[in-house]
């Protein structure tokens, strides 16, 4: 279902029984702890901030810095780069941040509390469908014969990129008309990729759009089809160094690894696309 | 005991009371001490807002008289029937206030899904609840009930039994004891938890996400607006949870209005 740190999100929540004062409050929770674990200096702990959506892959390549590096314990902080950005705008300390979006990474530039941005990653919107639509469901232009779809909502990145992607398809020879008969199926937008995948993986609904490397998390729960290229459009991965990192030359280390042959290597079996290169799947 | 150690200790309690009362205003304090009155009015703007406030009204209202029509007769049952059966019961009824809303909104999904528990047998046609504003409601009815069975199970309780025995022995109906006699002694604390458990539907999040979804004017109430917002401006997300506030406390300064006014006049406001 929801990602552990989303499900803590929503039960922080249940705390206000009177409920007047949510999200706002709970979002900050979070944060702190992060925080006051990230100051703590000094030691060989070399503090990560990432996206969600890039937990697993980290995971791997976070057992392979500390193999090449013993003396340092690796730290990640996972959640949405909003999320992110604003905690590091609030003085959240940290070594690295690894943004699932460009115009994130920008502000902090502008800001200085980042450096030396580089794109390491691009991930592709995907159509995942359920298993009970497989069949009607093979191509871009099938998405309006599902009776209920599913999108993030356009305030988070995958919302924003399934529009742009739909506009571009009513651009296309699928016709002027084809984001609005999308839009017309559409019974909810959700918060994140992930609560997407889980409405297509549970059946509730028949097809949304996610990311490339949700969709292949999900496993055989969802069919995955690929959106052309000549349409679709890609999520930009960048990572930089915090200004005032505690540990900047292990930081580099890390952004180094990141980039490096092996580091791609496992970014591409997650399902991620090259920083650079054509914009079609693999 | 001394005058002085009276004023002391009384200070002691007052004191202790004040620190929870800080507590519990000053995170709202600061929500509406960050926003200015023109970041407010472009807040009321929001694209997001009008739609929510409706849908949350409605839903409210709605799931608070399926609350009521339901919870007011298993309170009754519940307070006059003191077998164990009955306690477990109690208990029972009880757990949706532990449960976090996230949880809940799994729970409502694997029961009422389109592959839950019970698709089979409630939907046959291929339609289901989820997504649709009916969706929001159980939602609401499901974390709110426990609210409002507790408040009015321990208000039935306190009623004097000799009551309820001269009624029958004057020829009433259990019903009509019910309606006529155990529910108008019992008013204003069934107000009470009516009021509770309307503010916390009001402020329900979790389950609703979940279970019904978000889409604005279907289900998108005002918490998962502000929740939407809060993705991409923060100021939104400000003005909108102070406009939740304002409208709770409004709701609640009323309903303590004609509580009191009920209590004045010696009669209940049913």
């Amino acid at each position: 279902m929801a990602s552990p740190s989303r499900l803590t999100n929503l039960a922080c929540a249940s705390a206000l029984i009177l409920g007047v004062a949510l999200g706002a409050g709970c979002d900050s929770a979070t944060p702190g702890s992060a925080a006051r674990t990230a100051t703590r200096e000094g030691d060989g702990r070399l503090v990560v901030f990432a996206a969600t959506s890039l937990r697993d892959v980290f995971a791997t390549l976070g057992t392979d810095f500390e193999r090449a590096h013993p003396e340092v314990d690796l730290v990640f902080h996972f959640a949405g780069t909003h999320e992110l950005r604003t905690q590091l705008e609030h003085g959240a300390s940290a070594d690295v941040f690894a943004s699932a979006d460009q115009a994130h990474m920008d502000e902090l530039a502008r800001s200085a509390r980042v450096t030396g941005a580089v794109v390491f990653a691009r991930n592709e919107p995907v159509i995942v469908v359920s298993t009970e639509a497989a069949v009607r469901i093979r191509s871009l232009a099938d998405l309006p014969a599902a009776s209920r779809i599913v999108l993030g909502t356009p305030e988070v990145p995958i919302g924003r990129y399934a529009a742009q992607l739909l506009d571009r398809a009513s651009a296309s020879p699928l016709g002027a008309d084809f984001r609005a008969h999308v839009e017309a199926r559409v019974v909810s937008r959700e918060l994140n990729a992930r609560q997407v995948l889980a409405r297509v993986s549970l059946g509730e609904a028949q097809a949304g759009i996610v990311y490339r490397t949700d969709a292949q998390s999900a496993g055989s729960l969802v069919n995955v089809v690929t959106i052309p290229s000549e349409i679709n459009v890609s999520a930009q991965y960048p990572i930089a160094v915090v200004h005032d990192a505690a540990h900047p030359t292990m930081a580099r280390a890390f952004v180094e690894l990141v980039l490096s042959d092996g580091g791609q290597r496992t970014l591409r079996g997650a399902g991620f696309l090259p920083p650079t290169g054509s914009p079609s799947a693999p | 005991m001394s005058r002085r150690r009276t004023t002391v200790e009384n200070a002691t309690l007052g004191l202790l009371g004040g620190l929870l009362v800080a507590f519990l205003v000053v995170p709202l304090l600061a929500l509406i001490a960050s926003t200015s009155l023109t970041e407010l009015v472009e807040g009321l703007q929001h694209s997001l807002v009008w739609p929510a406030l409706r849908l949350s009204l409605i839903t409210t209202s709605i799931s608070l008289l399926v609350v009521l029509l339901l919870g007011t007769p298993l309170a009754w049952t519940l307070a006059r029937s003191g077998g164990r059966f009955a306690r477990f019961v109690e208990t029972l009824v009880q757990l949706p206030i532990v449960v976090p809303p996230a949880v809940a909104g799994v729970a409502l999904l694997l029961a009422f899904g389109r592959r839950g528990l019970l698709a089979g047998w409630l939907y046959p046609e291929g339609w289901a609840v989820t997504f649709t504003t009916g969706a929001v409601v159980l939602a609401e009815v499901f974390v709110s009930a426990p609210f409002f069975i507790q408040a009015a199970t321990s208000a039935f309780r306190r009623l004097d039994p000799s009551l309820v025995i001269v009624a029958r022995t004057f020829g009433a109906s259990p019903f009509r004891v019910f309606s006529r006699v155990a529910v108008p002694l019992a008013a204003p604390a069934l107000v009470a938890g009516a009021a509770m458990s309307w503010a916390r539907s009001l402020g329900e999040f979790g389950a609703t996400l979940m279970f019904a979804g978000n889409l604005q004017g279907e289900t998108q109430t005002l918490p998962l607006a502000i929740y939407t917002a809060l993705e991409s401006d923060m100021r939104a997300a400000r003005a909108l949870s102070i406009i939740m506030v304002l409208v709770a406390l409004a709701l609640l300064l009323l309903v303590r209005a004609v509580l009191r006014r009920s209590s004045e006049r010696g009669d209940s406001p049913w």
